[in-house]
């Protein structure tokens, strides 16, 4: 059997291939994805493009031609006669990629400092979870603006626009770390006391191997439900973040972006600009959380 | 003849089981230690299967974990062929490494369920540098051999096998570093009765064509009686007798020794006069004062309610309990 | 021989997988006449556990009965509904497992899971099931018994929590007590005191025994006849001194002489080749047939059915074909 084969047939592909919501989550995930990294190519127009532009095409309804200049939008426009459907397709492509990059940046921070509390114990590992157990009596959104607007202050004024995406990253990253260090914690804590783990002790293997070869390989799985659920949320605060004002800058305009701009008009009667950049949210967030579900729920041996 | 490979001597290990330290602070309590083996001294000689045999709470895995090296002694000195184990890195102690090796208790938990049992054999080789490239591969599928598994079986995780052939992998790397000297920590007590037998038939010819030494750690005394030429045993941390093998089955002479050996069923239905065991295992935090056995013993004096018995010699080896002794002043 | 208290026929057990259906328990039939000690042994997989899950009912999901029925006192219990069976379980059937703590609460006092089963399936007041509780843990050998009632199961020692157990498990005055491993998690001393336990105390009473575990001399020590398991089948029943000293199965024969006891002198364990089959490759004719030395033609394609050889003992090997054609005869 081939290495395709085998996973075909493995337990966690057979209860994929059992469960019509995370078949159908996965295919909405991946659509999007897809979407938002071919974005470029398949949007019907470019929304940061200013020669592209016309203002006269402001506030067309999706489907209908607009009454100056006759255009049709499959999804309407926004107030600047931008098209709705290529600015959701660029909008994904930024929630997905600052989402993407938290969860990275939280993963690493996290595994690391969960290991390294798991393996020392002792002080280390108490100073490591009261920090976490602080971080964690705020809201990660409390947490993230508070990084956010420190990490502004020193940041000069003219490099702000550039460098708002990685402090975003960076501000949704250290407020999710605390979930990937408690679980990794607690599962290298009980591997560490495992035979193996001793076996290679007792030939001397150095402590670092050790974690990075026996340990975190077998910590991932729980790794692997919490950073698909976490994406969700990731993707969430980014939302929040942006619907605040104080996320990625209006010029280059991620899906909270929108909907912040889209709620402006909400009750002048444009409905589109908010509806279909929430719906989008919507779907990806409720579909990624589904495929964390699924997850966790497939590698927990006492529900199969 | 009788070459000492492993000296322990006045072995000791205490555990600091207090509660954090905040907690001590707000509760008033004092530090809590557990001293789990105490002043324990024995000496393994080359080519000999020597047995630690004890129920819960008597040290037997704290100290085959001090032999190891897991577990830092808190008194006393371990020598392995004339060298004291101190420290646990620095090239003299990684060149003493590579000659000593552990099998565990448990064939589901000693194997890395991530790792092919190819790269799981080869560990030890990889890390002393013993062998390179092909030459590794070629070594783990004769090794698999050698414990009655197939060379093919390198590819496979540890998942594919059943418990018996998970301890045969784990017998592998064991001997993949070509150790003299094995600790055996319970090898047989997770394995049904016919594996049992499978591992421990392998065990001894293992002996006996690469003249090694083992430190077998058990409860079971009908297991130790098959396997050990000598045997040591153990009640709550402390050695209360060590015989030549046979011998402490004939003639026993500590009562804890003799208790033990009328609790093992009767399985030849010999029906064989037993005396009834009595009383359990006092928690080791708050062990008996005097010979820590004196609660259960049906020997016991005024004096072992006060004193630690001094270990005497008997016909068979050694023992240490208060009756024998005033019985050898008479 | 009066009519048993238990009857299992032709029981069968599946397991419903992705992968086909796996037969656990393959055409499993006994009696436990009343007052009677039946031991039930068979290595890890063999189904001696699910024999007495399905016995209470209390198979885990997806498992389930496929076939054949289990009558208690003639009444079928097998098709009775979950609510007849839980009131069956305990009153009728008490049970004790290896974990005591599986089968005690410990959010809750000795004291009111005693009084509160008593009181569930015997009229009596608040103060009549304490008295009864009370006497009842003086019986399994609590010492200060009616102090130690108040107390939480983890107050408790590992072989008093047995003790706690047995007595939970006897308090509703049951026909039948089935015992799943009762002495595996404790230790040598404390499992010889509570083997005599159970034995005495369902004497007394009159209970009868399924003695499960996989310890030989736990048998040997305890039960009146012996069942032997292989595969999901039955290899060999009959009187425990016939079966351990004339084991008339090859596999039984095997397991026997695999089993290092305290006066045999053995040099080599005797040694059953290879490893019980998985459920998933059982194979085809007499499920022993690829490890035993005597294997013929006929066990190679014939299932053999369980031969009755002599009073009370059934055998299901092919070797004693002629000896069940002159039983039957004589």
């Amino acid at each position: 059997m081939n290495r395709i084969a085998r996973a075909w047939d493995s337990d966690i592909a057979w209860s994929f291939r059992h469960s019509p919501v995370a078949v159908v989550a996965a295919v909405v995930s991946l659509g999007m994805i897809l979407a938002a990294i071919l974005a470029p190519w398949i949007a019907p127009h470019d929304p940061f493009n200013p020669a592209s532009l016309n203002l006269m095409d402001g506030f067309t309804p999706p489907g209908q031609p607009n009454a100056f200049t006759g255009n049709s939008y499959l999804l309407g426009t926004d107030d600047q006669g931008r098209d709705i459907l290529s600015t959701i397709l660029y909008g994904t492509r930024i929630s997905l990629f600052v989402g993407l990059s938290a969860v990275l940046f939280a993963m690493v921070l996290g595994i690391s400092l969960g290991l390294l509390a798991g393996w020392k114990g002792g002080w280390v590992d108490s100073l490591l979870m009261r920090i976490a157990d602080v971080q964690l009596t705020f809201p990660a959104i409390l947490i993230a603006l508070l990084i956010f607007g420190v990490a502004r202050g020193f940041i000069p004024p003219g490099s702000r626009e550039q460098m708002a995406i990685w402090v975003l990253i960076i501000s949704i990253g250290l407020s999710e770390w605390v979930n990937y260090a408690r679980v990794v914690r607690g599962a290298a804590m009980v591997e560490k006391n495992k035979e193996y783990v001793q076996a290679a002790r007792v030939i001397g293997v150095h402590p670092v191997r050790i974690v990075a070869r026996h340990i975190l390989p077998n910590v991932m799985g729980p790794v692997l439900v919490i950073a698909t659920i976490g994406l969700a949320l990731a993707i969430i605060a980014e939302a929040t973040l942006s619907f605040l004002g104080v996320g990625v800058p209006a010029t280059q305009p991620s899906l909270g972006t929108m909907i912040r701009i889209g709620q402006k008009f909400l009750f002048s009667g444009e409905w589109w600009i908010l509806l279909f950049p929430a719906l989008t949210l919507l779907a990806l967030a409720l579909s990624v959380n589904l495929l964390g579900d699924w997850l966790r729920d497939a590698l927990n041996p006492r529900l199969r | 003849m009788a070459e000492p490979l492993l000296q322990v001597q006045g072995l000791g290990r205490r555990f600091d089981i207090s509660r954090p330290w905040l907690n001590r602070v707000l509760e008033r309590q004092d530090r809590q230690f557990l001293t789990a083996v105490a002043d324990v001294d024995f000496t393994i000689n080359r080519g000999e299967t020597y047995a630690l045999v004890g129920e819960s709470g008597s040290g037997k895995s704290t100290i085959a974990k001090m032999v190891v090296g897991l577990l830092p002694p808190t008194s006393g000195r371990i020598v392995f062929d004339g060298q004291v184990m101190a420290g646990t890195e620095g090239a003299s102690m990684r060149a003493l490494r590579r000659r000593f090796q552990m099998i565990f208790q448990d064939p589901f938990a000693s194997l890395n369920p991530r790792w092919r049992v190819g790269e799981i054999i080869a560990e030890p080789i990889h890390r002393f540098g013993l062998l390179r490239g092909s030459a590794v591969t070629n070594r783990v599928g004769e090794l698999l051999e050698t414990v009655g598994l197939s060379a093919q079986d390198a590819e496979k995780y540890p998942h594919e096998f059943s418990g018996g052939q998970r301890q045969r992998i784990a017998i592998a790397r064991a001997l993949s570093s070509k150790p003299e000297f094995i600790v055996c920590d319970e090898p047989t007590s997770a394995l049904d009765v016919s594996v049992q037998a499978q591992i421990l038939n392998l065990m001894r010819d293992l002996q006996d064509e690469l003249g090694l030494t083992y430190l077998f750690i058990s409860h079971d005394l009908s297991v130790v009686r098959h396997m050990a030429n000598r045997i040591g045993v153990l009640y709550l941390g402390r050695l209360v007798e060590e015989a030549e093998g046979k011998a402490l089955f004939r003639a026993a002479h500590h009562p804890y020794t003799r208790m033990l050996l009328d609790a093992v069923p009767d399985l030849a239905l010999s029906g064989r006069r037993r005396q009834p065991v009595e009383g359990e295992i006092p928690n080791p935090i708050d062990p008996p004062p005097g010979c820590s056995f004196h609660p259960r013993c049906p020997l016991v004096m005024d004096r072992c309610r006060t004193g630690t018995p001094p270990v005497i010699a008997t016909q068979t080896g050694r023992a240490a309990c208060h009756a024998l002794t005033l019985a050898a002043d008479v | 021989m009066s009519a048993p208290l238990l009857s299992v026929r032709d029981l069968i057990v599946e397991f419903p997988t992705r992968r086909g259906t796996l037969r656990a328990l393959d055409g499993l039939s006994f009696d436990i006449a009343p007052g009677e000690v039946l031991g039930m042994v068979g290595e890890s997989g063999a189904g001696k556990s699910l024999t007495g899950a399905a016995i209470i009912g209390l198979l885990e999901p997806p498992g389930r009965i496929a076939g054949g029925e289990i009558r208690l006192r003639s009444e079928r219990i097998d098709t009775l509904s979950p609510d007849a069976m839980r009131r069956i379980r305990g009153k009728r059937i008490g049970m004790v497992f290896q974990d005591p703590l599986t089968s005690l609460n410990p959010l809750y006092t000795v004291a009111r899971q005693l009084t509160e089963t008593i009181r569930t399936h015997a009229p009596v007041s608040e103060a009549e099931a304490r008295k009864r509780a009370v006497a009842l843990l003086d019986r399994v050998g609590i010492p200060a018994a009616a102090r130690r009632i108040d107390d939480y199961p983890h107050h408790f020692s590992g072989g008093m929590r047995q003790r706690v157990v047995i007595a939970l498990a006897l308090c509703a005055e049951p026909e039948l007590v089935i015992a799943d491993e009762p002495t595996t998690a404790l230790d040598v001393s404390v499992q010889a005191q509570i083997i005599d336990l159970i034995k005495e105390i369902c004497a007394e009473r009159g209970a009868s025994v399924l003695l499960i575990t996989h310890d030989m001399g736990v048998i040997a020590e305890t039960a009146d006849r012996v069942a032997v398991l292989y595969a999901g089948r039955l290899a060999e029943i009959g009187p425990v001194r016939e079966v351990i000293t004339n084991a008339a199965h090859p596999y039984t024969r095997g397991l026997m002489g695999s089993i290092p006891t305290l006066t045999q002198e053995t040099d080599r364990l005797v040694q059953i080749p290879g490893a019980m089959p998985r459920l998933t490759a059982i194979p085809q004719g007499c499920a022993f047939n690829p490890r035993c030395r005597e294997v013929m033609d006929r066990c190679r394609t014939d299932r053999p059915e369980a031969l009755t050889t002599g009073e009370g003992r059934q055998v299901a090997c092919w070797l004693h074909a002629d000896d069940a054609q002159e039983a039957a005869r004589g």
